[in-house]
């Protein structure tokens, strides 16, 4: 199983009976696929609809019926459509349980930077800065460095924020981080690591909890 | 009360010939909001019809900014567009070329704020606050608002000139409804522009639509067109499924 996958599978675990969650474009999508059995969750894509289902066969792929990474989707019974305006203010609103998002970088006081690199990117931050804003459980779902193994769990975010205080909860291949008043506090380690090995990849100090337990 | 006859007297009839006439009077400089989620619901006739009209100087309002070789990208290499307001851009790596060149001037907004901007702009709010994008660049030398325990950032509405907009149904009354997500910010956008021009998959007499499911009720909208063909690219195929599903 690769990293991104034990990413996904691990916060599919976290997503609880009659929970709406909006997953973000990327690694988080793939959570849907790992919801265990008897939980009962609406998702919703952020392009206006609730009760995304899974992926069509390619020859059924309907291009009215997209998810927010313009991927085709189907629908689940009792789904629902709507506009953008009310799309986000469901968002807004606090009526999401849960937003995952990916991240490039994340710090000690739960900033998140995931949208833009001065100078060298232009894309742009599309729903993200509403859904920090207004979910009530943000989760990042990150690789633990970056491709060139630079640690991306930092002190400070040094890119341009996407949301000031707004992460509850970190994911990565390698541990489960929750964001507190104290700091990073450390509460899950993957098999193979301790918490030694994982603040050697991390620049911000973690806290290891009494509790630590292996990462599933 | 006036007599029944009174009432029903004429139908009223928005439905014009072409999207090249329904685009005839789109000048250059106008502010255009564009419907659309990447190239889902996007209103690919008068996107057309206006490359063919070749106004120049827009500024445009939408999501997102098509992909190369495709929907308002075809806007941006006819070099038609001046400045554009929107929340993701990604798919246009033309789009990043000028910008970065600085010879397109582009303005992000988060998409929630750019959704309620543009219906306040249409239900005359002309300004709200929010939560969203507190403490980023997007917030910078705007006015905030401590409620409570939360501080909000004070947002403007935004109005067009025009408003393209693409449906699924319509009537000559410009009653819409749409289909599945290829509703996403059209509705809101035929609410917020002077011009609100419709193009729609199917025409119906007034009276097939439930009136209970219309979407946009006529008063928005000046001008619907039946879209003579449609294209619908699907940008981004498949879903990597990490298991199962």
């Amino acid at each position: 199983m690769s990293g991104k996958e034990r990413i996904a599978r691990r916060i599919a675990r976290e997503i609880k009976d009659g929970f709406y969650v909006n997953l973000g474009i990327g690694l988080p999508t793939m959570i849907a696929a790992y919801v265990p059995a008897g939980i009962n969750v609406v998702f919703q894509s952020e392009n206006g609809m609730l009760g995304v289902g899974p992926p069509p066969a390619e020859k059924d792929a309907d291009p009215d019926l997209l998810n927010a990474g313009k991927q085709p989707v189907t629908e689940l019974p009792g789904c629902s459509f709507f506009g953008s305006d009310q799309s986000f203010a469901m968002i807004r609103g606090g009526h999401m349980d849960m937003s995952v998002l990916g991240a490039m970088q994340v710090d000690e006081q739960g900033d998140l930077a995931n949208w833009t690199i001065p100078g060298k990117m232009v894309e742009g931050m599309g729903g993200a800065m509403d859904l920090v804003a207004g979910a009530r459980r943000v989760v990042v779902a990150m690789e633990h460095q970056t491709k060139d193994g630079a640690p991306k769990i930092l002190k400070a975010c040094t890119l341009p924020l996407t949301g000031r205080h707004v992460v509850h909860d970190i994911v990565t291949e390698l541990c489960w981080v929750r964001v507190t008043k104290e700091g990073l506090l450390l509460t899950e380690v993957a098999e193979g690591f301790d918490a030694a090995a994982v603040q050697t990849r991390t620049e911000a100090k973690l806290i290891v909890s009494p509790d630590l337990k292996l990462m599933m | 009360m006036p007599p029944r006859e009174v009432f029903k007297a004429e139908v009223m009839d928005k439905v014009v010939s072409s999207a090249d006439a329904a685009i005839a009077d789109v000048g250059s400089g106008a502010t255009v909001m564009l419907g659309g989620f990447g190239l889902c619901g996007i209103p690919e006739n008068l996107i057309a019809a206006l490359v063919r009209r070749g106004v120049t100087g827009l500024h445009t309002i939408s999501n997102n900014m098509g992909v190369d070789g495709f929907g308002m990208g075809l806007m941006l290499e006819a070099g038609m567009i001046a400045s554009h307001i929107g929340s993701y851009v990604g798919e246009n790596r033309r789009l990043e070329t000028l910008v970065l060149r600085g010879e397109l001037d582009l303005t992000l907004v988060p998409q929630g704020t750019l959704a309620e901007r543009i219906r306040a702009g249409g239900a005359g709010i002309p300004a709200f606050y929010t939560p969203t994008g507190l403490g980023t660049i997007v917030a910078e030398g705007k006015e905030t608002l401590t409620i409570g325990n939360r501080t909000y950032v004070l947002e403007e509405a935004l109005h067009a000139d025009v408003a393209l907009i693409k449906a699924w149904r319509g009537d000559r009354y410009g009653n819409l409804v749409y289909r599945k997500t290829a509703r996403n910010f059209n509705p809101v956008m035929a609410t917020a522009a002077d011009l609100t021009i419709v193009e729609v998959e199917e025409l119906v007499e007034p009276g097939v639509l439930d009136p209970d499911h219309i979407v946009t009720p006529g008063i928005y909208v000046d001008r619907v067109v039946v879209g003579a063909a449609y294209v619908k690219p699907i940008e981004s195929k498949f879903i990597q499924t990490g298991g199962a599903a």
